[in-house]
């Protein structure tokens, strides 16, 4: 590990955020198993030293668009705590006001640009937001993430494209977690070694060890520094591992023990934790405190999120447009006019006499 | 004498003049001025950070759209033909028309690009795509017939919230020319129609290139008939002017819907559907629908003449309905 400028008290910080973030996880996990949680939930257990790390190398005014392992990369960059329970619950009162689950939104004033599913297209939309800057003169970065996986759809192969030949500020934190689903990353593309996808778009990789927090940021200020500086995308390879299945409702019994049992002993929480330990840092209260601190945090918002009211069924319709448009009234879900007269008159029952051939242009007779 | 593709470029240069966060993205339309020349003398005016050379890329072109879109910025995209939109499909249908409703957060942004048969272009470079949007909320689709409202509602698009396709025509590029006045600040709203003929006794709802044969053979059964069609011109094709079709709907009972897409699917289904819920009471015929084959489109003349809608279809239908 280099010499760097991390204080104390940021040593700390990037131990809470990983902390939080599977402390998060884990009462996702018991609300999914509860009824709260609704669709899915993909964890990002073993994999949080990455998002932590890099992110916490970007600075005010920058932009970052994680993909779906990245909740500390949020949780960095001041995502609230209690929104994360809003969207997955699908309760009122964060962003997504119960439209979409997950842990993801765009927030401009956090410099959040939220992905969908496809996966890859959120390196396209963020290109975006670098020209922006760029036009304005400003002297922002974007980071972004994917999957290995996730770097070998079309999207993703544009979005990089696009960047390096408009040399964007651009960092890309390309997570080798070594499954795609159930697919190994060997059958995601023939390259012996991840940082060789970067040659392809003519952009610089750093490979760095992805559980060592310190690693990441390390390797996260460089590329930083070069995307401010005015030298392009950089994509950082962290090479980490997927310690639970693509989803919860995933046990991947294809994924060989051995190789878990080896990732294990990895664990990126555990390791920073020894680390802090055996050089004596200065980190305030005890680990245990910490620890304490972080699951009083988490449940207190998760309790303020819990209280929140469900969105009423009708609020599905607006918000599709910036104004409202009739297409959008409630009644669309049937036909619009003709209901209220229903008491008018019997209803009628079967055919009332025979239909005239299509097109003979005969009036039928009632 | 203004034709359709100089309106579409007034709009562009205007609007991209009087608002600096007006920019443009595609393929070619810096150095070369765009396929169909629209951009020409874009880059020199206005620089290579607001006129950009993409890469063959139109996810790309689309993603950054919406990312420039999020920071204020009002980008107008061109597909150099608007079959290209297919590869950015993605980024259209599921991040773009999705993420004000998945977010609070809007992305205003135009893709604009040539559409439309007629120029024996072929299969990829000739089609109407307005029905692979249409089933999607958090899209606007506008198509303009007259130069006026090329103008207009792409300058209406531009400063629109939300995202915007539209469609140009193609066949109408150097083939439509109008005196646009010039005293007059062109806008269009969105989802306004027009009625581009007036008449009491017949409906034909048509928009794009369509307005003309619609407008053609609208003469021909006036005076061949003595019978007058309304044509009425959507312009906009969502948000949806179903005020202006059930208003010409009830006067005159007789409704013909024209588009150059095919049928299975086509935009004519979401409107006759609109009519019968709305004022069934009120026809006299049944809805019919003259579009082009259930095929795709055919390079050679014959084949592609045979495809398209042709006036003599439009006139045929006519009679048919009137006679009903």
């Amino acid at each position: 590990m280099s010499d760097r400028s991390l204080t104390a008290s940021d040593l700390r910080n990037l131990l809470r955020f990983m902390l939080l973030t599977r402390g998060l996880e884990e009462r996702l996990e018991r609300l999914l198993k509860q009824g709260e949680v609704l669709g899915s939930l993909y964890r990002s257990l073993g994999q949080e030293a990455t998002p932590v790390g890099s992110a916490f190398a970007l600075g005010d005014g920058d932009w970052l668009a994680p993909s779906f392992r990245d909740l500390g990369a949020l949780l960095v960059r001041g995502f609230p705590i209690r929104d994360v329970f809003l969207q997955y619950t699908g309760r009122t009162g964060s962003v997504a006001e119960g439209r979409d689950g997950t842990n993801q939104a765009t927030l401009p004033d956090l410099g959040l640009l939220g992905p969908v599913s496809s996966l890859g297209t959120q390196l396209c939309a963020l290109n975006g937001v670098a020209l922006a800057f760029r036009m304005r003169g400003e002297p922002h970065v974007c980071m972004t993430y994917q999957g290995e996986g996730a770097t070998r759809t079309g999207a993703s192969h544009e979005g990089f494209a696009f960047a390096a030949a408009q040399r964007l500020p651009m960092v890309v934190v390309l997570e080798h977690n070594r499954w795609s689903f159930s697919t190994r990353s060997s059958a995601q593309a023939a390259v012996e070694s991840w940082s060789d996808v970067a040659k392809a778009y003519g952009v610089p990789a750093i490979g760095v060890d992805g559980n060592d927090v310190l690693a990441v940021y390390d390797a996260a200020v460089e590329a930083v520094a070069r995307a401010r500086g005015g030298g392009g995308p950089t994509i950082l390879v962290a090479e980490t591992f997927r310690m639970l299945g693509h989803a919860q409702h995933d046990p991947q019994v294809y994924v060989p023990e051995t190789e878990l049992e080896r990732w294990r002993k990895r664990d990126p929480i555990e390791g920073f934790e020894r680390y802090l330990l055996e050089h004596d840092f200065e980190t305030g209260p005890s680990l245990s405190a910490l620890r304490d601190d972080v699951d009083g945090e988490l449940d207190r918002a998760m309790e303020d999120a819990l209280a929140h009211p469900m969105p009423s069924p009708t609020d599905a319709c607006t918000r599709v447009y910036a104004e409202p448009v009739s297409e959008h009234l409630p009644w669309t879900r049937v036909d619009p006019v003709g209901y209220e007269d229903l008491s008018r008159a019997p209803l009628q029952t079967g055919a009332s006499s025979a239909p005239p051939a299509a097109g003979t242009g005969e009036r039928p007779t009632k | 004498m203004t034709t359709y593709l100089e309106a579409i470029r007034e709009a562009l240069w205007e609007e991209m003049q009087i608002d600096e966060s007006v920019f443009i993205m595609g393929e070619d339309v810096g150095a070369y001025g765009g396929a169909f020349k629209i951009t020409e003398g874009f880059l020199e005016e206005f620089g290579s950070d607001r006129v950009i050379d993409t890469p063959i890329s139109e996810a790309a072109i689309v993603g950054a759209a919406i990312g420039a879109a999020h920071m204020g910025l009002r980008p107008v995209v061109e597909m150099q033909f608007i079959d290209f939109i297919a590869p950015a499909f993605d980024m259209i249908v599921n991040f773009a028309a999705k993420v004000r409703y998945r977010t609070g957060v809007g992305a205003g942004f135009v893709i604009r690009g040539p559409c439309g048969g007629g120029a024996r272009a072929g299969p990829f470079h000739s089609q109407n795509v307005e029905s692979y949007f249409a089933n999607v909320a958090g899209l606007k689709m506008v198509a303009p017939s007259t130069a006026y409202d090329a103008k207009g509602l792409l300058r209406a698009a531009i400063r629109d919230p939300d995202p915007v396709l539209y469609f140009e025509h193609k066949y109408l590029y150097r083939r439509v020319k109008e005196d646009l006045p010039e005293e007059v600040d062109i806008l269009v709203p969105l989802g306004v129609a027009r009625t581009h003929r007036p008449g009491d006794d017949l409906t034909i709802v048509t928009y794009g290139a369509m307005v003309y044969k619609a407008e053609e053979a609208a003469t021909r059964i006036a005076e061949e008939d003595g019978a007058e069609a309304e044509v009425i011109d959507l312009r906009t094709l969502r948000p949806l002017d179903i005020d202006a079709i059930l208003a010409s709907t009830r006067k005159t009972g007789r409704v013909l819907i024209v588009h150059e897409a095919p049928r299975f699917g086509g935009f004519a289904g979401e409107v006759t559907a609109q009519i019968c819920e709305q004022a069934f009471e009120w026809l006299d015929a049944p809805i019919r629908r003259v579009t082009a084959l259930d095929t795709p489109v055919p390079y050679s003349p014959p084949l592609e003449d045979y495809y398209l809608p042709q006036v003599e279809d439009i006139v045929t239908a006519t009679r048919w309905l009137l006679a009903y």
